[in-house]
């Protein structure tokens, strides 16, 4: 999801520790930062925290292309306020992430240098005003599918975090929506447009998920720990369970021919996405991942000197204070 | 890596909901100055109309206790049940006190 494929760390510490540990998890007690934590947890959930962290800050750059061409100024508005949302939704994160002691310019850095991973999702590029839509209702769904089991996650202050996220979230995938209703009862260009967003976002949205249960070798301990809430293959059940009649309710096509309700397990059959691509992307070979990159470090660099120009101004401030005692 | 000194410090920051409540922790952020935080606050805090107040405390200024203190520290809370109304039987026909 905004955190895929995060590699979960065994624990070597005293037996009886971990099992005391576990059992807190079992009873569904929250683990706070002062708390003993197997090491293994702890480096786990700055891994997956930091991930999440990382989707939200770089996922505003898709959207962020678009705020200067919103068709209307009202569009526009909404579009600003939602991209400051996810920088929020970042730095909840990062400070979540930060309780289990590592600093945020660590975090950041190892963004940076590419040491860290952020969703594969945010390196597809934004093309048309539709796809503004479309990443609303299937990114935003997508995030929503994950983050609100999260809401009941061990580590408190992540669970927390998600709590203020989902409140916000759900703005999110809502205006997306009405944009794509807007485009899909246009003109017949408009609605070819959001057809075309559609086509393109169907499968890297199924992607957030993470690959396959059958493949996906990480799942087993952050489940036990809590830290994972539902398999990567029930979540996309989910999310195509609900989102497939909406589709239909807009008047589009989903771009999956094999898209079909099954009675007898309740839900639809859909085609995978394609996984190759999928670790292509995640390998840094996706169509934007080296703009993003960029922009990021951009970002970071060239305002260095407002970061460190702020320090030095409040380093000004407390010596005149207290040469004025 | 940076030089963590120049890392902008972290800030515990408390919002009053509403009139008539106490001000609530609801997270951090990184600001260089209290002025800076309190600004901060404002925007990753309250989008919503979250907060009629904001306190902003530096973190490092928090004392706060271990959870390992946690028996010695609310043992003597816990011996004394007649702190507690219900250690108490009424009778019925004494009415509400």
């Amino acid at each position: 999801m905004y955190a895929q494929m995060v590699k979960s760390e065994a624990s070597q510490e005293d037996p009886e520790k971990l099992a005391a540990f576990q059992k807190r998890i079992d009873a569904n007690e929250k683990i706070e930062p002062k708390d003993w934590m197997p090491e293994g947890y702890r480096k786990t959930l700055i891994r997956q925290i930091g991930q999440h962290a990382h989707s939200e800050i770089v996922g505003q750059l898709p959207e962020g292309n678009w705020i200067t061409r919103a068709p209307t100024l009202e569009r526009k508005a909404i579009l600003l306020a939602k991209v400051q949302d996810e920088a929020g939704h970042g730095l909840y994160l990062y400070c979540a992430a930060e309780t289990l002691g590592v600093s945020r310019d660590e975090l950041t850095e190892m963004l940076l240098d590419g040491r860290m991973k952020y969703s594969s999702i945010f390196n597809y590029p934004t093309l048309t005003w539709a796809d503004m839509g479309a990443v609303g209702w299937l990114v935003d769904g997508a995030a929503i599918m994950n983050q609100v089991p999260l809401q009941r996650t061990s580590y408190g202050p992540y669970a927390r975090a998600m709590v203020r996220i989902c409140k916000e979230e759900s703005f999110h995938q809502r205006q997306g929506f009405d944009i794509m209703m807007k485009m899909a009862n246009g003109t017949p260009a408009q609605k070819q447009m959001a057809q075309d967003a559609l086509n393109r976002i169907w499968f890297p949205a199924l992607m957030m998920f993470g690959p396959s249960d059958k493949d996906s070798v990480h799942s087993s301990q952050s489940m036990a720990w809590k830290i994972k809430m539902n398999t990567n293959d029930e979540l996309r059940q989910k999310f195509v369970d609900q989102t497939a009649p909406q589709a239909e309710y807009l008047g589009l096509t989903v771009p999956d021919e094999t898209l079909a309700w099954n009675d007898e397990k309740g839900g639809y059959d859909f085609a995978e996405p394609d996984w190759s691509e999928f670790h292509d992307v995640i390998q840094g070979n996706g169509p934007c991942n080296a703009d993003r990159l960029e922009a990021r470090n951009r970002a970071w660099n060239d305002n260095a000197w407002v970061r460190e120009g702020m320090m030095a101004h409040a380093a000004k401030k407390r010596a005149q204070k207290v040469a004025a005692q | 890596m940076s030089d963590p000194r120049n890392e902008w410090p972290l800030w515990e920051v408390f919002i009053r909901g509403q009139h008539g409540l106490s001000h609530r922790h609801v997270g951090s952020l990184h600001a260089a100055d209290a002025e800076g935080a309190l600004k901060n606050a404002r925007d990753v805090y309250t989008r919503r109309n979250e907060g009629l107040s904001i306190w902003v405390v530096e973190a490092a200024q928090i004392t706060a206790s271990s959870p390992s203190d946690k028996g010695p520290l609310y043992e003597p809370a816990e011996s004394k049940v007649y702190r507690h109304p219900t250690f108490f039987d009424i009778p019925d026909e004494v009415g509400a006190m």
